[in-house]
Order: C-alpha cells, then structure tokens, then sequence
C-alpha cells in the first residue's frame, strides 16, 4: 500500500533522498534483493516492541518505493537496535545496514524526526567527538541512570576512589574511559574535519558544533598537522 | 515463559542429533579476506602487520583456522568496559600477567567510535575507517598486535576491512588521511578479540583453577557484533553446540570445569541498542529482561550469566534492578567471561574483578564457588583505607598478582 504520510513532502525531495542512500558505496552491498520470508523479523528485537520490520526497509528499498522510504526515515529507522540480527537473512541482505545509511542521510539533511531522536543523546557526542572515549566513569550519575538502582550512587560517591583503586595505569581517570594522549586526540580531531563528520553535526545541534569546532581548532593549531 | 523443548541435551551444550555437518574452508560462500590483504600488501596498498608467534589457531565457522595471538599484543580497550565495568578489562590484563605473556596497555589509541556510530550515524564510512586505520597504525608503530577487547570494535573493524579491501576508492581516502597525520597504511594479517585469545588459553587456565565449579551452572549470551558481522570471522568448535553456534565463552567456561545450560532465546541481542541504552532504556530494560533474563531463568536457571561484549554485560546486569520492582523473575549475576575466569583461576573479586561496580547481587556467586564475599570485600576495603590514607596513591599489578 502506498505512504499516505508527508503528502506535503515533495516527491523530487523524497527521491533526492533515496538518491543520496543508494548512492552510498555500500548501498548495494546490503541490498540483493527480498524473498518475503521474514527471518528478518523473527530475529529482530526491535520488531517485538515496536511497529518496525526490517523486511519492509529491504523491500522498499528493492522497489525503489521512495515514499514509503520517507517515511521510514522518518518514523522507523531510528528503533532499530543495530544488532544486525537480520544479516541473517538468506538472500545476504543487511536490513540494519540500509538503515545506517538511511540514518546518515537523515542527518546529513537534519530531518526532524532526527532531532527528535537524538535529543538527549548530544553529550555523548561531545563526548566521543572531544575525548576519543564514548562513555566516561563521571557520566555514572544517579540522575541520569535512575532505574539502574542505588549501586550507581555508590558509584558516584566513590568514583575518584574506585578509580584509583584499579591496578592499570591507563584507567586512573573519571572524565575519559582511559588516559588517551593528547596527540592521539588531535589526530582524531583531524579525522573528524577531513571527513566532514564535524560538518554532520551542525546539522544535529549548531551550538555544539561551534563548541567543538573551536576545541578542535584549537587543538589542531597547536598541533602542527597541517590539514 | 513456560518450560520448552529446545534441540541440545538438558543443561549441556552438545546436540541431540546424530546428523554430521562437515565443513570445507575452500566451498563456503564466505569469503576469506587475508590472501586478499596479503596480495594488496604485495602491490604495495598498505603495509600487513603479521600475527606475531606464538600463536594459536582456531577454527572458525566455516573451517578455515584463525591464528591467536598468545602475546605481544596491544590492548585496543573498550569504552564501556573502562569507563562503566572495569574490571573487565582489568581481568583480561591480569590473566594476560598472570600467564607470563608480554602485552601493551596503549595510551595512543581511541574508541572504534562504533557505539556512537551505531546509535546517531553521526559519521560516515571515510571517517570510521579512518579511526579503524589510525588504531592501528599506532599498534604497528608499538611493535604489539591488536587484540580488540569489544565486540562492537572487533565486528566493526571486521566491517572496515571488508570494504577497504574492496573499495579502492576507501583505500585512497583513508589512506591520504594517514599520510596527512603521518602514519603508516597499515592492515594486521587477522582482526582477533580478546575472547578468542580467552579460548586460545582455556586449556592453560584449566590448569590453574583454585575452586570446584562442578556446581556453578552459566547461561551464555553470545555477543551480536562477534559473529553477526562478517559472519565467518568468529571461533566455532564442532565440540561445541555441534559447531551450529560460536564455541566463543562457552568453550572456555565448560574447560574451566563450569556448567553451561542452554536456553531457547540465545540468538536474541541484549536489547543494548547503542541508542537506547542512553536515551530510551524502557526498550532495552524491556528486552534484557523479558527475552532473556527471564527466559535463562526459567529454562536454565543460572548461578551467573557470561558474555563477551561492552554492551551486553551493561544491558543484561543494569536492567534487572527495575525489573524487579515489577516482581519479575530476574536476579542473575552478569559478568564477562574474562572476569569469571580470573576469579576461577584465584583473582581476587574486587581488586581484579571489580564486581562492585556491577548491579544485580553476586555474592551468592561467589559463595558457591567457595569465595567468602564479606571478607574479600573487607580486604578491599582495607586498600581503600590505604589509598584514602595516602598509604598506597593507586592499587598496583604488584599489589593483585
């Protein structure tokens, strides 16, 4: 059944999209066809829990459905667990690859439905982007973990203590994962600029863009790298 | 969830089939990548950094076999596992001290950068190979081999190295990022995570087990990112579930002299997410718990629950808290393989093991192993006193081996 959703979407938009996913090298390593069989959506958690179906991103995309693709970036992308439980498949697709693509192209065009997904999510981007560590021993904090129960205050509480109390050297920090080299973080600066990642996130959050642009400027100045 | 029948002998792990499956490394539809990396290192694409010997070979799922490394390897840590349950990698060095092998805990080295890649895309193919590449570049220029400690780095990288060997055009992008950082172009012979190597030296743990786990009875949750990327890639033994599933944690946990049952949902993730497990928990509370907590309780019901991922430690231990305010039948110790067989083996549990750091209650674990939690805690926090004191600035390898 045709989309019946962002009727105010034009279709040249709709296509321009789908024309930036398959244009991703990858695009047709993850896609080879469809045999409805549905392995896909027996071996997806997020098919228990949500309206999602890994069998429909890799049939839309073999019928080259544009609308329907549309309003997947929009509506449905953003609950896959990216388990890659679905590379399962027996005609060798990879649903959960589609949809990092799909995801890219999201936010390289900053749809709403990305923002609304990632909302709350961008200091972790900070994170990984400024340190080169995802998740740091000071982000166990009661308030952001609450279901997690009370052992994360006690965390918390002893951090600097627990912290000094683990025999590798590399692991003596609260603020990083591990001691990464200051040189190690400015090479990984240079990777985010030269491939236009740091560009992606003015699309997420302007503010945190300018923020980190001039902490990587910064940085690469005094680096020496010449970009 | 109501008892099921399910195709593996009661609480054991081989086969209730007489049906033989052989496996041909050189008819699989699975490619095998290293004479492909070996000939781009010949024409001169990258340089190919060699497994260093000693090495162990394993087989893999369609029968090729895969050289360990047994040492000189470099420590490519995980996010998660440092910065939220460190007593995982902790573990994994201790062993790696305790067995006498020369390894490199790195400072230049960053994350894979895949769980934020996973969880926003807020990147691109250039630039996560461009991380993959500069990794290991800096384990080229230590003269120690990587061995990953994620499953999400190790499944990712598989990734990387799948399309820079295919993709020329990658190949030419990355590469000119290495030459503007001036680093070498450089791609290891083999892509190993560190429980690999943790099958490669079961036997030689076996040796050294301080307890009686004859009574210890584990689930194991195999990781997603270790064998449903680059499938062919990972450690299957035909001892072991007939060689149908990944012989990965549960070829080390039965050599140890543990029980492993089996349980229906094993090939359902963790609920992890990447995304959700930050910003929208109810799906993966809802996950860990209902598809996999509870189904290893009621099937198998589990002193412990032993995995080899970041993320899957983190889902299944940290989501059973507010499961049981809603009296659901959870309450399973979650750990890594890496810590289990450290405590197996005489690490001690909250200097090297770090299990304070983990949520759902292990001391009846460790009771059953033979371990006295109060005491060991009580010699703990003897350290502790030590540290605050200015006694002792940090705990030492000298103070835990």
């Amino acid at each position: 059944m045709p989309s019946d959703r962002y009727l105010e979407v034009p279709l040249e938009e709709k296509q321009r999209l789908f024309d930036e996913v398959k244009a991703d090298p990858r695009f047709h390593t993850y896609l080879y066809g469809c045999y409805e069989c549905g392995i896909c959506v027996a071996a997806c958690p997020s098919a228990r829990f949500y309206d999602f179906s890994p069998r429909k991103i890799a049939q839309a995309a073999a019928r080259e459905d544009v609308e329907l693709i549309y309003e997947q970036m929009n509506d449905d992308i953003w609950n896959c667990s990216q388990c890659f439980s679905c590379n399962r498949c027996p005609r060798q697709n990879s649903p959960g690859g589609l949809i990092t693509v799909m995801r890219e192209v999201a936010v390289n065009n900053g749809l709403r439905s990305m923002k609304e997904a990632l909302a709350g999510y961008t200091r972790i981007i900070y994170k990984i982007m400024t340190t080169g560590t995802q998740v740091s021993p000071d982000m166990l904090q009661e308030d952001a973990f609450p279901d997690w129960g009370p052992q994360v205050k006690m965390v918390s509480e002893n951090l600097d203590l627990w912290r000094r109390a683990l025999p590798p050297e590399t692991l003596h920090t609260t603020g990083l994962s591990w001691q990464v080299e200051e040189r190690t973080m400015q090479e990984l600066y240079a990777i985010w600029k030269l491939t236009g990642t740091l560009d992606m996130i003015s699309e997420v959050d302007e503010g945190l863009h300018d923020i980190m642009e001039e902490i990587m400027d910064d940085a690469l100045e005094d680096s020496g790298l010449s970009l | 969830m109501e008892p099921m029948e399910i195709p593996v002998v009661k609480g054991g792990t081989k086969v209730a089939t007489s049906r033989v499956f052989e496996r041909d490394p050189d008819t699989v539809r699975d490619e095998d990548l290293r004479e492909a990396i070996w000939e781009l290192g010949r024409e001169g694409e990258w340089i190919v950094q060699p497994v260093p010997e000693p090495y162990y070979l394993a087989p893999t799922k369609y029968g090729r076999m895969k050289k360990i490394p047994l040492e000189h390897t470099w420590h490519h840590k995980s996010c998660g596992q440092c910065g939220h349950i460190p007593g995982y990698s902790t573990s994994i060095f201790w062993l790696n001290r305790l067995l006498g092998y020369d390894y490199f805990d790195p400072r230049d080295q960053t994350s894979c950068t895949a769980w934020n890649y996973y969880a926003s895309a807020t990147s691109n193919q250039v630039a996560q190979a461009a991380v993959a590449m500069r990794n290991f570049s800096a384990a080229y220029e230590s003269g120690y081999f990587p061995l990953i400690h994620c499953g999400t780095s190790f499944g990712h990288y598989k990734e990387v190295r799948h399309e820079l060997v295919h993709d020329a055009n990658l190949r030419r992008q990355v590469r000119a990022i290495m030459d503007k950082l001036g680093r070498p172009f450089v791609m290891p012979e083999e892509i190993v995570h560190y429980s690999e190597w943790m099958y490669a030296v079961r036997d030689e743990l076996k040796n050294r087990v301080q307890y009686d786990l004859s009574n210890i009875t584990a689930t194991v949750h195999p990781a997603c990112h270790y064998y449903k990327l680059q499938t062919g890639d990972a450690i299957y033994d035909p001892e072991i579930y007939g060689g149908q599933r990944t012989a990965a944690v549960t070829g080390v946990v039965q050599t140890l002299g543990a029980n492993v049952a089996d349980y229906s949902s094993w090939y359902d993730c963790c609920g992890f997410g990447f995304r959700h497990i930050l910003v929208q928990r109810d799906f993966t509370r809802s996950f860990a718990t209902l598809r996999k907590i509870e189904v290893m309780k009621a099937e198998a019901n589990p002193d412990v629950v032993l995995t080899h991922d970041t993320g899957c430690v983190t889902s299944l231990d940290k989501s059973q808290f507010a499961a049981q305010a809603h009296d659901r039948n959870v309450g399973v110790p979650v750990m890594s393989e890496s810590q289990f067989a450290a405590i197996a083996v005489g690490a001690h549990p909250f200097r090297v093991a770090q299990l304070h750091w983990h949520s759902v209650d292990y001391r009846p674990l460790l009771s059953k192993m033979g371990i006295d939690p109060e005491k060991a805690w009580a010699e703990f926090q003897g350290d502790l006193d030590q540290i605050k004191s200015g006694q002792m600035e940090f705990m030492t390898w000298e103070h835990v081996l």
